[in-house]
């Protein structure tokens, strides 16, 4: 199946087959990072630009690795030690990086819709890796190659989200793939922070995270902020954490082998406690490794790699 | 220099008329409208096949001068509204310094002089810098000639103030204008609140934002029996406490703009800063309830809230871009090609809502009117011209507008101030 995109900016417009093309490249990725030298030369004098103008660890991290394992250049950009410090605006800044003549930008931005806004000015291939409260579709794409690798499908599989929806691109991401690819989603969290009209993305909303568990076969928790609080979307980090914490009690109501995800950083012991987060049924770990395949997957598809290399 | 204006179709909703007639105009008045008008000594104008009437007055303008006049000045907003059909514009006091005194209200009005080809009418503050904490000085200002009082986007949110600058209002017999939006509830968001707004992952502006302050505010007219006018209305639920309130005989009107009328919140996937608008781009279904209020007459007026920006204040992030939309080059076409083209509303009920009416509002008794002795402000349309929308073509210093590129019928031709041809389109 090709893969006819030349940017990566979200799940939401791509067909089920265009992300079943992606899972599947993810599969002929996973082992080369299990090889005693993790490289393969398809991507030799290829610049590749890690553009992130928030904090992150796993995904900076692991597009770099992705993009170095594919033997291509990559130069990371922190905006905290650029010109952005000084005011230069996006625009300027990625037009200056392109004059550089760089083949992709990796962009992580804080407003939704920045690397949509990159598109319309740059020639350069454009990933999104998390804009604002938008998307974040290499998120999705690894945590759906994670179920998979442990169930074998996504249809009709029972997928509980919980936490602060209406904040996560991680959530929208997965919103969006998995009811593409026939899970049932189910939305768990306070109603201020799981609007209703989330009905309309094909989910069913539940506030109780005890019912909602019932039968579940994946159980995705997401990170809480304080400033959520703050903001009076919940009255306490207590009150959260009796509602909506997962715990050990609360896990057995889930299907026995339900696994456990989370994209980090966990705030342990807020909204997943820490014996589930170490125990076996945590795929934390496992995400965080899917997440290099996916990502040399998706720079492999989107930069016209051959078939033939991946095998070499 | 007389001019007269022969075999045009006059629309005067003050005196009822649509019926084609000759217009004969002396030192800047109307010296007579009949059929058949003959005079020597007169330049002629024929205006048969176009549409002749009262000047329009666009209540709802942003001039940015003094203070931002790299974004727009009275100059360059007064050429952009003669060309866009209005020969009267009001502009808004949230300029630098804000317009809170008489001496920046008489500023305004002495750069008007100096460089206006339309007339501008300022709105002053209803408290001093727009803090909604002290009334400014009411009676001094409008006796430097500002015609009405708001805090525009800044409203006044202490509901007690808000009462007070009611109540004062009456002593200056001017209108109060009030942008109806809670902005606690409105936060930092940035576009209508609801499926798009969670799709697109872009902060919402909830409806009730907007709602809660209709409700205040037609509770506070009522009470203080005194008039008020409510800006760019643009939700269902806006429509119908208005409907409600009018039923009431609550003294109310309402302005709706173009770009709430012909734009929803789905436009917005492109990410586009030139529908960033407050309030916002609002749902098919508000959209609906807005024709619904044009139509049965709930929604009064047309304004633009013309808010120029300068090009790279618009081009960068969306959560990063001024509000605004530009509206004075855009609005009549826009109405006359959605509205007036397809029958939903007539070319009379067009002209009252966007002339007539304002002109009652600011109680301008010599505009919005076709009739001896009114001030020769006049514009002329050509409802069958078809023109592309084209922003490096505005005399507006800013380009902010989404509807580059729209291909429109019907048209502002010529526009008449005072006796004088401001503008003129060449193939009218």
């Amino acid at each position: 199946m090709p893969f006819n995109q030349k940017h990566l900016l979200g799940i939401e417009h791509l067909s089920p087959s265009e992300i079943t093309t992606l899972l599947e490249a993810g599969e002929s990725f996973l082992e080369i990072s299990t090889r005693e030298v993790k490289k393969v030369p398809i991507f030799r004098g290829k610049t590749i630009v890690n553009l992130f103008f928030e904090p992150s660890t796993r995904t900076r991290s692991s597009f770099e690795l992705a993009a170095k394992r594919l033997s291509s250049d990559i130069l990371n950009f922190s905006s905290q030690s650029s010109s952005v410090v000084k005011g230069e605006s996006l625009k300027d800044t990625v037009r200056n990086l392109e004059a550089m003549n760089v083949d992709t930008l990796i962009i992580r931005h804080s407003c939704s819709g920045a690397p949509h806004y990159v598109t319309t000015f740059c020639q350069s291939h454009v990933i999104n890796a998390g804009d604002g409260p938008h998307e974040h579709p290499t998120q999705a794409l690894l945590d759906a190659f994670t179920i998979k690798q442990e169930k074998k499908k996504l249809e009709n599989l029972k997928v509980v989200i919980v936490g602060d929806i209406l904040h996560s691109r991680v959530a929208r991401s997965n919103i969006f793939l998995l009811t593409k690819l026939g899970a049932h989603v189910v939305l768990v969290g306070p109603p201020s922070l799981v609007p209703v009209e989330f009905k309309k993305f094909g989910v069913d909303i539940d506030y109780n995270l005890d019912r909602a568990l019932e039968k579940a076969d994946v159980i995705m928790m997401l990170r809480i902020q304080s400033e959520r609080q703050q903001k009076n979307y919940f009255p306490s980090i207590r009150e959260y954490i009796n509602l909506y914490s997962l715990n050990p009690k609360r896990y057995r109501r889930a299907k026995k082998d339900a696994i456990i995800m989370h994209p980090g950083p966990i705030n342990r012991g807020v909204e997943l406690s820490t014996d589930l987060a170490d125990s076996a049924k945590s795929m934390i770990l496992k995400q965080v490794e899917h997440g290099i395949a996916i990502r040399m997957a998706v720079l492999y598809l989107l930069m016209g790699g051959k078939e033939r290399e991946i095998i070499d | 220099m007389k001019l007269l204006i022969k075999n045009g179709r006059v629309i005067d909703p003050a005196s009822r008329t649509d019926e084609t007639l000759d217009i004969l105009i002396d030192r800047g008045k109307i010296t007579e409208v009949k059929d058949k008008i003959e005079d020597k000594d007169a330049r002629v104008l024929e205006a048969s096949r176009l549409v002749v009437a009262p000047g329009f007055i666009d209540m709802h303008t942003h001039l940015r001068e003094p203070g931002q006049e790299y974004k727009e000045t009275i100059k360059t907003g007064s050429r952009a509204a003669a060309k866009g059909g209005f020969t009267s514009i009001a502009c808004m006091p949230n300029t630098q310094p804000v317009n809170d005194n008489r001496g920046t209200t008489e500023y305004i009005l002495s750069q008007a002089k100096k460089s206006a080809v339309t007339n501008i009418f300022p709105i002053a503050a209803v408290s001093k810098e727009q803090k909604g904490k002290i009334l400014t000085d009411m009676a001094d200002i409008a006796e430097g000639g500002a015609v009405a009082f708001s805090d525009d986007g800044n409203p006044v949110a202490n509901s007690q103030i808000m009462r007070r600058a009611l109540e004062y209002s009456k002593i200056v017999d001017t209108p109060v204008i009030d942008h109806c939006e809670d902005k606690q509830l409105s936060e930092d968001g940035m576009m209508h609140e609801g499926y798009y707004s969670y799709l697109f992952g872009l902060k919402g502006i909830p409806s009730t934002s907007e709602e809660v302050m209709v409700s205040r505010n037609l509770s506070l007219a009522r009470k203080a029996e005194t008039p008020i006018h409510l800006a760019h209305i643009s939700t269902k639920g806006s429509v119908e406490f208005i409907q409600q309130a009018k039923e009431k005989k609550i003294p109310v009107t309402a302005e709706v703009t173009p770009h709430h009328l012909f734009l929803t919140d789905a436009s917005l996937k492109t990410y586009d800063p030139n529908l960033k608008v407050n309030p916002p781009l609002r749902s098919e279904e508000d959209v609906q309830s807005l024709m619904e209020g044009v139509k049965k007459g709930i929604l009064d007026v047309f304004a633009t809230d013309h808010a120029p920006h300068a090009f790279d204040e618009k081009d960068t992030e969306f959560d990063l871009a001024p509000f605004g939309i530009n509206g004075l080059e855009t609005a009549v076409s826009l109405i006359l090609d959605r509205l007036v083209k397809k029958n939903l509303i007539s070319i009379s009920r067009f002209v009252q809502m966007i002339s007539t009416t304002p002109a009652s509002i600011f109680k301008l008794e010599n505009k919005g009117n076709i009739s001896p002795g009114a001030d020769a402000d006049l514009t002329i349309l050509n409802l069958h011209k078809e023109i592309t929308v084209d922003v490096n073509q505005f005399e507006s210093k800013s380009r902010n507008s989404p509807f580059h590129g729209w291909k429109l019928r019907g048209a502002p031709v010529i526009t008449i101030v005072g006796g004088k041809i401001v503008y003129s389109l060449q193939k009218h």
